[in-house]
Parts: structure tokens; sequence; C-alpha cells
């Protein structure tokens, strides 16, 4: 018969593990939204000489290994002497992360809106503020969105490397119990079984929403 | 404020240790992404597959694939397949983790190209006479994998930066685990990781460069 000695203790261990991925997810996706839509906002209607070098900056947390970057943040904050804690790095990094990511969508979003429209709507008197917040934002959040769910669930995921600079989420805290009780297949299919669960409802809705708003195009 | 030297010579003296290691990184990558790109062809067919066991094993492939951590796949395949008997090395369970992620992703993918091949390329290459693998192989495959190229070349980048995690299971040969065996042994961690962290920057840049001459020369006509 199948015995376990995976005690009620270490499935609260891991719930609470699953409790830190999704605080450290929820701070990194509002800041990096927060900071992805002003520079997605700045990439789509600024001159190329304000464009690029934002763009370049952006471009480089794309294409470094996120492992990296908790490392050179980690280490960079014990240079500089800063009291605060690993979580925040991980969280900060994070943020940046997703906002180099959220940056490209809200672009893309804003660019797909068409360019009559938005002469349609300064012809029709408003101005330029009026034709972004009425026009242009409703229309590029359409666009956007699914995408936006997409990268929300994306930074999920890439908040178990995290562990690195020693923080206990998810995936740490099953690897603390696999130590104690050696049956690494068994708790890390539960670890899986979370992350499943707190991926996939998220991820079939985003693709409805995007089937749905496609189809009433 | 800032009573910290940085010492940047004997970062620059691993410099060649790091270019190695960064070659088998880029090893890594390429080989997975060869794996997966072979199998994500037999699972986007077998998401299109009226058999109940194909369509089932391959939608479970890729959603598993997409909806947990790569990490997790990694630590799967280097702690999980222990209790099976099967102990990977740590290159080998890398190179088997990223490959499942890359098919998983790519499968959704191809499976996007296909749906975009009309119906009708299929007919009119059987009624010329082609079988049925014939037609796939050479009507449809050629013509989804123009579409999917821009996709693939993300997933390559992708595919390279997820070999950094190559060190959360032990591997010490691929940059990441070079960089980490430095650190260890002289704890100048931001140097190391800085100079880690360019050649990582640079290596994506060539997988973008690289595929786009390669899209230009390809896709030309």
């Amino acid at each position: 018969m199948f015995e376990t000695s995976l005690t009620w203790n270490d499935t609260i261990f891991l719930l609470q593990g699953a409790g830190t991925t999704l605080t450290i997810t929820f701070w990194a996706v509002l800041g990096g939204t927060i900071l992805g839509m002003l520079f997605g906002l700045i990439r789509a209607t600024s001159p190329w000489w304000v464009n690029a070098p934002i763009g370049f900056v952006l471009d480089i947390l794309r294409s470094v290994p996120l492992l990296i970057q908790f490392v050179l943040a980690n280490s960079f904050k014990s240079i500089l002497k800063l009291q605060v804690s690993a979580f925040t790095v991980g969280c900060v990094v994070l943020a940046l992360y997703t906002a180099a990511y959220c940056a490209e969508i809200v672009r893309g979003g804003i660019l797909a809106v068409p360019p009559t429209t938005r002469r349609a709507a300064r012809s029709l008197g408003m101005t330029y503020t009026q034709d972004l917040t009425n026009i242009v934002f409703p229309m590029a959040l359409r666009v956007a969105l699914p995408s936006w769910i997409g990268l929300t669930l994306g930074v999920m995921k890439d908040t178990a490397l995290v562990l690195w600079i020693g923080i206990v989420e998810l995936l740490r805290a099953s690897q603390v119990i696999v130590t104690r009780i050696q049956e690494p297949l068994f708790v890390l299919s539960i670890a899986g079984l979370i992350y499943f669960l707190m991926s996939f409802p998220i991820a079939r809705l985003g693709a409805r929403l995007e089937k749905r708003w496609r189809e009433n195009d | 404020m800032l009573n910290y030297t940085f010492h940047w010579r004997p970062a620059f003296n691993a410099l060649p240790d790091m270019l190695w290691g960064a070659l088998v990184s880029l090893q890594i990558a390429v080989l997975s992404m060869v794996i997966g790109v072979v199998l994500a062809v037999f699972l986007a067919l077998g998401r299109q597959s009226n058999n109940k066991f194909l369509y089932g094993f391959s939608t479970g492939w890729v959603e598993l694939a997409r909806n947990t951590p790569a990490l997790f796949q990694i630590y799967m395949t280097y702690f999980g397949l222990g209790s099976f008997g099967i102990h990977l090395d740590s290159y080998v369970a890398l190179l088997a983790g990223i490959a499942f992620n890359n098919a998983g992703y790519l499968a959704e993918t191809f499976r996007g190209g296909l749906r975009a091949i009309p119906h009708t390329q299929t007919r009119a290459a059987r009624s010329l006479g082609m079988t049925a693998p014939q037609a796939f192989r050479l009507i449809v495959l050629p013509q989804m994998f123009r579409i999917v190229f821009y996709p693939m070349t993300n997933q390559m980048v992708w595919a390279l930066l997820m070999t950094s995690l190559g060190v959360t299971v032990g591997l010490n040969t691929d940059l990441t685990g070079v960089t980490q065996d430095l650190n260890v042994r002289t704890f100048r961690t931001f140097e190391f990781f800085a100079i880690a962290a360019v050649i990582y920057y640079l290596l994506a840049k060539l997988i973008t460069l690289s595929s786009r001459l390669f899209a230009w020369r390809l896709f030309r006509y």
C-alpha cells in the first residue's frame, strides 16, 4: 500500500510557500504593470532619441537570465550596504523584469490602434489627452489584456527562481521537505500540482477571453 | 558610502573559462531546441489527432510544460526521476528539462502555425499523388516553419536563458555554473556575474541576429 511520511504540517508549509509565491507575484506584477504602462506609453509616443535608450535598457532586462539578475541585485544591495530584505530585492528585480515585458505589450497595444481612428478622434475635436484616454486606451486594452494575463502567469512561474537568493517559496519549500523525508517525486508532484492549479484556470480564462474578443471584432 | 573596491582584474582573467562555459550553454540551448522542435511537431499533430490517447498525452504534456515553472521541470528530471531508478547527471537532466519545456511551448506555436495553412494545400498535394506523410512533410511542414520562424527564435533565446538554471541542480560547466564556481572561490560575486550577464546578453543578440540573417536568406522569395 502507498505510504508517505509527509505530515499535515509539511502540507501547511507547502501552502505557506505557495502563499509567498503569490505575494511576490502580486508585488512584482503590480509594480511591473505600473512601470510597464509608463514605459510602454513613452515608447509608443516619443521620438526615437527618447525611445532608443529606454528600449535598450528594457531589452537588457529581457536578454539576461533572471537568475543572474537576482544574484547581481542581491550582491549590489550588499555592496551599497542597503538594509533591505531578500524578499524586497526579489520583488524589485521581478517588477523590473515584468515592466520590460509589459512595456512591449502596452506599446504593441497602442500601436495596434489604427492611426486613422486617432485622426478621426482628433478631427471630432478631441484633445490629444482625450484621444488617448477615450479612444486609444480602451482599444489597446483589448489587444493587450490576453498577453498581460500570459505575462502574469509567466512571472508567477519565474518567482521560483527567488529560491536562489534565499527566499522560501513553493519550490524551495518542497525541496526542504524532500531533504527531510526523501520522497522527491511525491513532494515535487504536489508542488507541481499547486503551481498547475494556480496557473491553469487563469490561462484558460485568458485563452477564452482572447478568443471571444477576436470573434467580436 | 560606497567603501567597496571593485576588483575587475580577476574577473577578466577568468574570461576564457567563462567563454568556454558560454559555449556549453549555447550547446545545451541548441540541443534542447533541436529535440524540442522534433517533439513539438509530434505533439502538435497529437493535439489534432482523433485518437483519445494521443490527444490526452500531448495535451497533458503541453499543459504541464506551460503551467509549471521551468525550474520545477528541471527538478523533476533531476530529483524526481530518481524515484524510478533513473539517475541523470545534471547536464542531461537540464537538457531534458529544457527540451520538455521547449516542446510544450513550441507545440502550441506549431498548432497555431498548422491552423494557418489552408486545408486545400494538403488536398492539392494528395490529389497530385502524394501520400499523407509526404504531403505533410513536403508541403505543410515547410510552410509551417516559415510562419513560426520568429516565435521559434524567441523560444531559442528563452532556451539559452533557461540554461542558467543548471546551476541549481549542480551543473558547473555552463556559463552560470563556471561563474558560480569562481564566485564561491573568490567571493567577487558582482564582478563575475556582471561579466556573465554581458556574455548572456551578447549570446542572446547573436541568436537574434543570426536568425534574422537566416530568415533573410531563407525567405527572400
